[in-house]
């Protein structure tokens, strides 16, 4: 077999190349996590509800919801549900369970939420809608979700929510479920290890 | 970088190197002794991988709790996937690759022979941190290993104990030494080819391979993100997978399979590469569709990294996604197939031979192609509401992943070994042992399609009643196909020490440039290169 000397040949250029592969796609597991968000939210997927109106408050909530736009030949029931996630010793539950709305329809429930500890506590609340396919339809007008919620020792409180399922949702939804898990906000690590040593 | 070749090879072209036993191998930049460090340590954690499971197989052998506790065998299970993957399937493909890839094309060594052996000893410290847990916690320090399975699912890897760092680290480890040999593999194949070698007259081998580290550098650092997010959020207050602070743990589960889908065929390609030598070789006929099976290797993997979700269709996604999920995932089978189609009509016809390597390859064969229709199941959206997370998937990973993977790393060990050591091996042991690893995989995952029918799912210690018998059968099975491995770690062992001399082309029907070597090829080879015509 015919045998010749090897060229020296410069490995550093195609190494820098497939180094920036590499770094490239390193930055785009992190460039993921906003695009999730984005993805997440334009299309209601995974259950994120739609922070059209959050800006605006109650009124301009008001001003979006003409009667004009209210469709009353269907009804949709929304029901309504509540989870108090490891670390918070609080108790919650809706006032109502569920309502029946018409789409476009200004509604207002409020939640019952307890502080069964003897200290104060901050928490924040989380929704999700289910199907998925509402959530970008069901737009939060008013909600204790926009803001970290503080609870004196042994305090109740009624905490209230506007929204408006929109008349663009698909005729095929019928049942909408609004579910929030509300979270401890301080020491937040602290207490779940706590609680897992306590078990 | 380029001068590390010709100064190794140069300075010192006749003798092993300045130093002798452990320093040798501590310092070795011979592509060969890279190799063999690689092929030795993948075996040794394969055992390692395989008495964790044989310890959860056994706990699984009767209903109730007789030999450990739930935590212990959460523990098993996760280090197990993570030890048989990482530290036994891909380092055996790299010492392949190492070994192989460079006789094969002609080249004088790996283009980047210092980097070669830092990519080789990163992986004994990543070894050590993902088992160092069990061991620590016998002395009382932390509670064990990672106890979340292989996966991480956040939040459960975000509030779990310090088993999980060690994971983390580990796997950090894990990914800079495998990006270092991809990219290694790649500027080899590229730069440093026999004189006239173009890329369609490459062996498929090197083919596989080098779709293979193209997937490792685009996936690998999208896992090493995602377990960097998981470190971040346990000890550094980010909440990327935390709901309370707008992180959602359904991200990591789109970030883990992300990687993890494209790693099944970062385990695979290297087999599918390896086999079609092996079938002409043994059928003593060219390989049939050289040309499809590249574009299938390459079609293989682009598609492979599109199709991540199928792995958690029951998490709530929306239904337009999982219906692209599911026909990507299927449009998989068709490249696949013609791998299938081109590897037995490869033997259509041969004056075929059944030695082990032959057995390995065609027992390959016929079992990932049961793991191939067992994954079109699991595609099928609604089927998989109920098969997700139960023993029909293990079963069909273990179909893919020991069948495909592990017993085409055997074909190939069985086909190179003469080649690397000088000697033939025990052709009536590797007989035996080729009949005792299928008859008892069979015994022990079989079995397992069923249970995952009936309903059991997979990750619990305990059952209920109704599954006793399979499980009994899968126990005993493990149990055979456990302890036949023996009998392959002894014949490579009499083989390195000895045994009848093998010629430098070792099979009658072999071709390529690594059989016009003589067995043992020489420390350096093809310090002057083959020109192909």
């Amino acid at each position: 077999m015919e045998q010749v000397q090897p060229v020296p040949r410069n490995h550093s250029r195609l190494v820098i190349k497939l180094l920036l592969l590499v770094a490239g796609a390193f930055v785009f597991a992190f460039a993921l996590v906003p695009l999730y968000n984005v993805l997440c939210e334009v299309t209601g997927f995974n259950g994120k509800t739609s922070a059209g109106f959050a800006a605006g408050g109650l009124k301009a909530g008001l001003a979006q919801a003409p009667a004009s736009r209210v469709d009353t030949g269907r009804l949709i029931r929304v029901e309504f549900t509540g989870t108090v996630m490891p670390g918070l010793p609080w108790e919650m539950r809706p006032l109502k369970v569920s309502l029946d709305v018409h789409p476009g329809e200004l509604q207002q429930i409020s939640y019952l939420v307890r502080n069964t500890a003897d200290r104060p506590i901050t928490g924040q609340a989380v929704p999700s809608v289910t199907p998925g396919q509402a959530a970008q339809h069901f737009e939060k007008i008013e909600c204790f979700c926009f803001d970290q919620q503080t609870l004196a020792p042994g305090e109740a409180q009624e905490m209230p929510l506007a929204f408006i399922v929109s008349p663009e949702v698909d005729r095929d939804i019928t049942h909408i479920t609004l579910s929030y898990a509300f979270f401890s906000i301080e020491g937040q690590r602290q207490t779940l290890s706590a609680t897992a040593e306590a078990r | 970088m380029n001068t590390a070749t010709t100064a190794n090879g140069h300075a010192n072209p006749h003798g092993d190197g300045h130093y002798s036993g452990l320093m040798r191998w501590l310092t070795t930049t011979n592509h060969k002794d890279i190799g063999t460090m690689y092929l030795t340590f993948s075996l040794i954690m394969f055992f390692v991988g395989g008495a964790m499971i044989l310890a959860v197989r056994a706990e699984l052998f009767a209903p109730g709790l007789q030999l450990m506790q739930p935590e212990f065998f959460n523990q098993l299970i996760g280090i197990h996937a993570l030890v048989m993957i990482f530290a036994a399937l891909m380092p055996a493909a790299t010492g392949f690759a190492n070994w192989m890839i460079p006789l094969m094309i002609g080249a004088p060594d790996m283009a980047l022979p210092r980097l070669n052996n830092w990519g080789f000893w990163l992986l004994p410290p990543a070894a050590i941190l993902l088992t160092m847990p069990f061991f620590l916690a016998l002395f009382g320090i932390g509670d064990g290993a990672l106890a979340t399975g292989w996966t991480f699912y956040a939040p459960l890897s975000v509030q779990g104990g310090m088993g999980v760092d060690f994971a983390i680290l580990a796997v950090h480890i894990l990914g800079i030494s495998s990006i270092m040999g991809s990219i290694n593999i790649i500027v080899t194949i590229f730069n440093m080819r026999a004189p006239g070698m173009t890329m369609m007259k490459l062996p498929l081998f090197a083919w596989g391979w080098l779709i293979t580290a193209f997937l490792l550098l685009a996936t690998l650092p999208v896992l090493a993100g995602a377990v960097t997010m998981l470190l971040t959020d346990r000890h550094f207050g980010t909440h990327f997978f935390d709901a309370a602070g707008g992180g959602d743990p359904i991200l990591f589960q789109h970030l883990f399979w992300f990687f993890g889908h494209p790693e099944v065929y970062i385990l695979l390609l290297p087999v599918w590469g390896l086999m079609p030598h092996v079938l002409a070789t043994f059928s003593r006929k060219p390989t049939y569709g050289y040309t499809a099976q590249v574009y299938a290797f390459i079609a293989i993997g682009l598609l492979s990294v599109v199709v991540w979700a199928h792995h958690f269709f029951t998490a709530g996604l929306p239904v337009p996604a999982l219906i692209y999920f599911m026909f990507s995932t299927m449009a998989i089978s068709i490249p696949l197939a013609v791998l299938f189609f081109c590897w037995i009509a490869t033997m259509w016809k041969g004056s075929m031979s059944f030695e082990t390597p032959m057995l390995f390859a065609v027992g390959f064969i016929v079992l990932f192609g049961i793991a191939g229709l067992t994954g079109l199941i699991l595609a099928d959206v609604a089927a998989d509401a109920q098969y997700h997370h139960s023993y029909f998937v293990v079963a069909h990973f273990h179909y893919a992943l020991f069948a495909g993977g592990i017993m085409g790393v055997m074909t190939g060990v069985y086909y190179w070994l003469p080649k690397w050591t000088g000697h033939m091996y025990s052709e009536k042991l590797g007989k035996l042992h080729f009949w005792l690893t299928v008859i008892s995989f069979n015994l022990t995952f079989m079995p397992q399609f069923f249970l995952g029918l009936a309903g059991m799912p997979r990750r619990i210690p305990d059952y209920a009643l109704q599954f006793a018998e399979f499980n009994a059968i899968s126990t005993v099975g493990a149990m055979i196909l456990g302890f036949s491995q023996l009998l392959f770690a002894w014949n490579i062992w009499s083989c390195v020490r000895g045994g009848p001399k093998a010629e430098a082309r070792v099979w009658e029907g072999a071709e390529g440039l690594e059989w016009e070597l003589s067995s043992p090829p020489p420390h350096h080879s093809w310090e002057t290169q083959p020109v192909i015509k």
